[in-house]
C-alpha cells in the first residue's frame, strides 16, 4: 500500500480523491432523498410574512396563493393590508429591490378593522357567510349573522355581497394594556452642532 | 428621563445607617451592577401617616394590576357599603374591586387614569356619603385554623394586588402549586424619594408580622422566611427586630444600592439564587411579596378589609410639606398634592412612582391607585429636564451599571435599527427597566425608552403573528372545507348523469317499440325546466332591482371619490376611489342593458333566480 502510494502518487491521489468523490456523492444523494422536504419551502417563507387577511386584493384567492405566485416570479408589491412593510420584508427575503405598493390593488389602511354586522338589520341571508375567507361569521339561513371579531381580518369581502347592507367596517379599538411607549427622537445629529469641541457642552447640561 | 442632578445630592441620608457590624453579620451575596443616586427620603419621613379627608369624587379605575381589567357589578345610582365589591375580577389572572368608601354611583365610563399613555381607561365614579358604613366583614379570628385555600380564596376575595410596583395579583402568585422553601419579604424600597414602605414597617410592624406569618402559613411553613432591607432605615430595622424577636423570621439588611430591591435582584442578594430567564421565583423554590401587600393580606384576613387603601408618599421640592398618607384607592391626586401645598407653579410636572422607574402624569386629575406608591412634585432646579441627548461614545458606564448584566449600548443599536431579532438573542426581555443604564449614561441617552418602546413593538409583532397564524390556519381549513363539497357535488352531479344516460338509453330502446322518438322526451324534459324558471314579472322585478342596488353602490362611490377630491387625499388612494367608481358604473351599465334587454323582448336570459338562493349545505362556522 505504502510503496504504492510512494511509487506512483499521483495515481493513488487520483484514486484517493475519486473514492472520497464517490463516497461523499453517495452520502448526499442518500441525503436528499431521505431528507427531502415537502413542497416549496420558499412558498412557506413568504407566505409567512404576507399578513394572512385573505382578502385577494392582489387578485389572487387567498395569501397562500399570492405566495406561489411570487415564488414564480411574480410581483410583490400588490399586497395592500400589508402595505409597505410587507413589501420591503419579502424584498429582503428575495433580495429584489422594493418597489412602492401598486395602487391598481388598493391602499394601504391607516387602521385595522374589523367586520361588524348590525344584528337588527341582518336577513340571514347566509351571503356573507359563503365570503368570508376565514369562517368568521357564525350564522345559518334565515338566522341572525355575527362576526367573530377575534377571528375577522378585517378583508371587506363580507361587504359587498350583504344585500341590505349592514355590515360595518369598524376600527378596532387599542385597548390600554396595548398601549406602548414610543421610539425616543433620534439624537442630534452631529452636524448640527459642528461647532462643538470635545470639552465643549451645550448651555444647561449638567453630567451626573 | 427623570434623572436627579448631582446638585440636589442631600448628604442627609447617609449618615443614619444600619451600624455596619449588623449587616456583615449576615451573609449575603453580590449582584451585578447598581447604581447609588442620591436617597432624598428624610423630607416625607417627618411627619407620621396621615388620613386625608374624604374627596368629593372617588374615581376607582377598574384596571389596577397585571391582568384582565375586572368586570363592573354595579349600576349607576346603586347605594353601596364601604369595603363592597363594585367589580368582580374577570378570569384567573385578574383582581376585584372593592368600594372604597360608602356612597352613590355616580358614573361608569372612561376617565383619565394614572398610565403613562395618558389615556382614559375604564373607572366607576362614587360620590362618598361621608358615613363611612362598612360592608359585612368577616375576619377570621385564628388563622392557623383555616386551611391555605380558605385563606386563598380571603386574599382574593380582598382584591388584593402587589403593591410594590406591578401590580401582581397576590392570590396567583401565593397560589402557585410550585414547591416553596424561601419566602421573601422585600422592604428594600430602594428608589430615591420613596418612604411609604418605611413608615408603614415603624408604625405598623405588627401586622406587618402577622401578614407574614399568615402567608408562611398558607406556604406550609417554607424552610426560611427573610425580611430584606436596606441599610439606610435604621429605625425600620430596630421596630422590626422587636417586632420579629419571638417568631423565626430572619431580618437581613443590607448596603443600600439601587435596585437590590427588584425581584430578581433581592433574590439573588438574600440566597445566591438566579431567576433563570423566562421562569418566575416560584420555579427556584422562592417568593416574594412586598411589605405593604403583607400589611393588606394581614387587614384582609384579621380584619375582613378588602384593599381599599394604600400609603402613598407625596414628596418633592414642589409640595411644602412632603408626607406619607394613607390614601384611599380613587383618590384624585389634585386632592392629596393640594394637602400636601403644591401649587401648579411650583412645580413641572408630577411624577407618579421614583425618579428612576415613575412616569409624569398627564392628568392631575387621574386617581390614586394599588400601584401608587408615590407622587414626586419635584422643583425645575431638583429635577431638571433631561438634556438632549448626544451620541454614544461606547464608554460601557451602562453594562457595568447593568443589574441583569446585558449590554444596553448593543440593546441601543438594535433597538434603534428596528432589529427584533437581535434584541432578543440579547435578552432584551430580561431588562427590568430600573433606569440605572440611563442613570449613568453621559451623553444622556435615554436607554429605558428605547428597550421599553423595543418590547411593545415585538409584543405587538407577536401578537400580529399568532393572528395570522390563526388566520392562515383557518383559511386552510376553509379552503379544505370547499374542495370536499365541491368534491360531493361532482359525485352527485356524475351519479344524476349516469342515471339519465341510463333512463335515455332505456328510453330510446323502449321508445323504438312504442315508436316516440328520443327527441320528444329531451324537448320535454325542456318544457318542465323552462316551467321551473321565474316568470317574466319576477324576472323584471329582479333586474329593477338590482338596478336599483347598482345604482346605489354607484352613487356612493361618487361620493366617496368626491369627498375625497374635496379632501385632498394622496393621489394613490383617489386612484383606487376612481377604480371603485368605474367598476360601480360598469355594473350599473351592465345592470341597465340586462333591464332593456328583457323589456325589448329579447330572448336573452337573466340569471335563474335559484343561482342567487342562498345555498346552504354546510355554510355554518364550525
Amino acid at each position: 500500500m505504502l510503496e504504492f502510494i510512494s511509487q506512483s502518487p499521483i495515481v493513488a491521489a487520483l484514486i484517493g480523491l475519486g473514492g472520497m468523490a464517490l463516497v461523499f456523492g453517495g452520502a448526499l444523494g442518500f441525503a436528499a432523498v431521505k431528507f427531502k422536504l415537502e413542497g416549496d419551502p420558499l412558498v412557506a417563507q413568504i407566505d409567512a410574512l404576507l399578513p394572512q387577511t385573505q382578502c385577494g386584493q392582489c387578485g389572487y384567492p387567498g395569501c397562500k396563493p399570492y405566495a406561489q405566485a411570487i415564488s414564480e416570479g411574480d410581483a410583490i408589491n400588490k399586497c395592500p393590508p400589508g402595505g409597505q412593510a410587507t413589501i420591503n420584508a419579502l424584498a429582503n427575503l428575495l433580495a429584489v429591490p422594493a418597489p412602492a405598493l401598486n395602487a391598481e390593488h388598493g391602499v394601504e389602511k391607516s387602521v385595522k378593522t374589523v367586520a361588524y354586522i348590525r344584528e337588527d338589520e341582518c336577513i340571514g341571508c347566509t351571503k356573507c357567510i359563503q365570503a368570508c375567507p376565514v369562517d368568521a361569521i357564525l350564522g345559518a339561513a334565515k338566522l341572525m349573522h355575527t362576526v367573530i371579531a377575534d377571528e375577522c381580518t378585517g378583508c371587506d369581502l363580507c361587504v359587498e355581497p350583504c344585500p341590505v347592507d349592514c355590515i360595518d367596517m369598524l376600527p378596532v379599538p387599542t385597548p390600554l394594556a396595548d398601549w406602548r411607549w414610543p421610539i425616543p427622537a433620534p439624537p442630534r445629529q452631529l452636524r448640527q452642532s459642528s461647532s462643538l469641541i470635545a470639552t465643549d457642552r451645550p448651555v444647561g447640561t449638567t453630567s451626573p | 428621563m427623570t434623572t436627579p442632578s448631582p446638585a440636589t445630592r442631600s448628604p442627609s441620608t447617609s449618615d443614619v445607617l444600619i451600624p455596619a457590624r449588623q449587616v456583615a453579620a449576615q451573609q449575603l451575596w453580590p449582584i451585578p451592577g447598581g447604581v447609588h443616586p442620591p436617597a432624598n427620603k428624610q423630607q416625607a419621613l417627618g411627619e407620621s401617616i396621615c388620613t386625608p379627608p374624604l374627596p368629593e369624587l372617588l374615581v376607582v379605575p377598574l384596571q389596577q394590576h397585571i391582568g384582565n381589567p375586572a368586570t363592573p357589578v354595579v349600576e349607576v345610582g346603586d347605594v353601596v357599603a364601604k369595603g363592597q365589591l363594585i367589580a368582580a375580577p374577570d378570569g384567573a389572572l385578574s383582581v376585584g374591586v372593592h368600594a372604597p368608601a360608602s356612597g352613590t354611583i355616580t358614573a361608569l365610563g372612561d376617565y383619565p387614569v394614572p398610565h403613562p399613555s395618558g389615556l382614559s381607561g375604564p373607572c366607576i365614579v362614587l360620590s362618598p356619603d361621608g358615613d363611612e358604613r362598612w360592608t359585612e366583614r368577616r375576619p377570621i379570628a385564628n388563622y392557623a385554623h383555616a386551611t391555605p385555600a380558605e385563606l386563598l380564596a380571603v386574599i382574593r376575595g380582598a382584591g388584593i394586588a402587589g403593591l410594590g410596583g406591578a401590580g401582581f395579583p397576590s392570590a396567583v402568585k401565593l397560589g402557585s402549586q410550585l414547591p416553596i422553601d424561601t419566602l421573601i419579604i422585600n422592604a428594600a424600597e430602594c428608589e430615591p424619594y420613596i418612604t411609604a414602605d418605611d413608615i408603614l414597617m415603624r408604625e405598623r410592624a405588627a401586622d406587618i408580622v402577622l401578614g407574614i406569618q399568615i402567608l408562611a402559613h398558607i406556604l406550609g411553613q417554607p424552610a426560611q422566611v427573610v425580611i430584606g432591607i436596606e441599610d439606610d432605615k435604621p429605625e425600620a430595622y430596630e421596630i422590626l427586630v422587636a417586632a420579629c424577636a419571638d417568631t423565626t423570621i430572619r431580618l437581613v439588611a443590607f448596603p443600600a444600592k439601587y435596585p437590590s430591591g427588584g425581584e430578581k435582584q433581592l433574590i439573588q442578594l438574600l440566597t445566591g439564587r438566579e431567576v433563570p430567564s423566562d421562569q418566575i421565583p416560584a420555579e427556584i423554590g422562592v417568593l416574594c411579596h412586598n411589605v405593604a401587600t403583607i400589611y393588606s393580606v394581614a387587614r384582609a384576613v384579621v380584619h375582613g378589609e378588602p384593599q381599599i387603601s394604600r400609603i402613598t408618599t407625596v414628596t418633592g421640592e414642589g409640595c411644602t410639606q412632603p408626607r406619607n398618607y394613607e390614601v384611599l384607592i380613587g383618590t384624585p391626586i389634585r386632592h392629596l398634592l393640594a394637602l400636601s401645598g403644591f401649587t401648579a407653579s411650583s412645580s413641572e410636572r408630577v411624577i407618579m412612582g421614583g425618579p428612576m422607574m415613575g412616569f409624569v402624569l398627564s392628568s392631575l386629575d387621574a386617581p390614586v391607585i394599588k400601584t401608587t406608591n408615590c407622587l414626586l412634585a419635584p422643583s425645575v432646579a431638583e429635577m431638571p429636564p433631561l438634556p438632549p441627548a448626544q451620541a454614544c461614545i461606547r464608554c460601557g458606564l451602562c453594562a457595568e451599571a447593568c443589574p441583569a448584566s446585558l449590554l444596553p449600548q448593543q440593546l441601543l443599536w438594535y433597538s434603534q435599527a428596528g432589529n427584533h431579532a437581535r434584541l432578543q438573542a440579547h435578552n432584551l426581555f430580561d431588562c427590568i427597566e430600573c433606569g440605572a443604564c440611563s442613570y449613568v449614561c453621559p451623553s444622556h441617552i435615554p436607554l429605558v425608552q428605547y428597550y421599553r418602546a423595543s418590547k411593545g413593538e415585538i409584543r405587538a409583532k407577536e401578537k400580529e403573528r399568532i393572528a395570522a397564524d390563526l388566520a392562515r390556519q383557518r383559511f386552510a381549513q376553509h379552503q379544505q372545507r370547499m374542495a370536499r363539497l365541491q368534491e360531493q357535488r361532482e359525485i352527485k352531479r356524475a351519479a344524476r348523469r349516469s342515471e339519465l344516460a341510463g333512463a335515455i338509453d332505456s328510453h330510446t330502446t323502449t321508445a323504438t317499440v312504442s315508436g316516440q322518438p328520443a327527441e320528444d322526451l329531451i324537448q320535454a324534459a325542456a318544457r318542465r325546466a323552462a316551467q321551473k324558471q321565474a316568470s317574466p314579472a319576477q324576472q323584471l322585478a329582479a333586474l329593477e332591482r338590482r338596478l336599483v342596488a347598482a345604482q346605489h353602490l354607484r352613487d356612493t362611490a361618487h361620493e366617496k371619490w368626491l369627498a375625497g377630491t374635496v379632501d385632498h387625499l394622496p393621489t394613490a388612494q383617489l386612484d383606487g376611489l376612481r377604480a371603485a367608481l368605474e367598476e360601480a358604473e360598469l355594473r350599473l351599465q351592465g345592470a341597465h342593458n340586462k333591464l332593456e334587454a328583457l323589456r325589448s323582448g329579447q330572448k336573452e336570459r337573466p340569471r335563474s333566480h335559484s343561482d342567487n338562493s342562498p345555498d346552504n349545505d354546510g355554510q355554518e362556522s364550525p
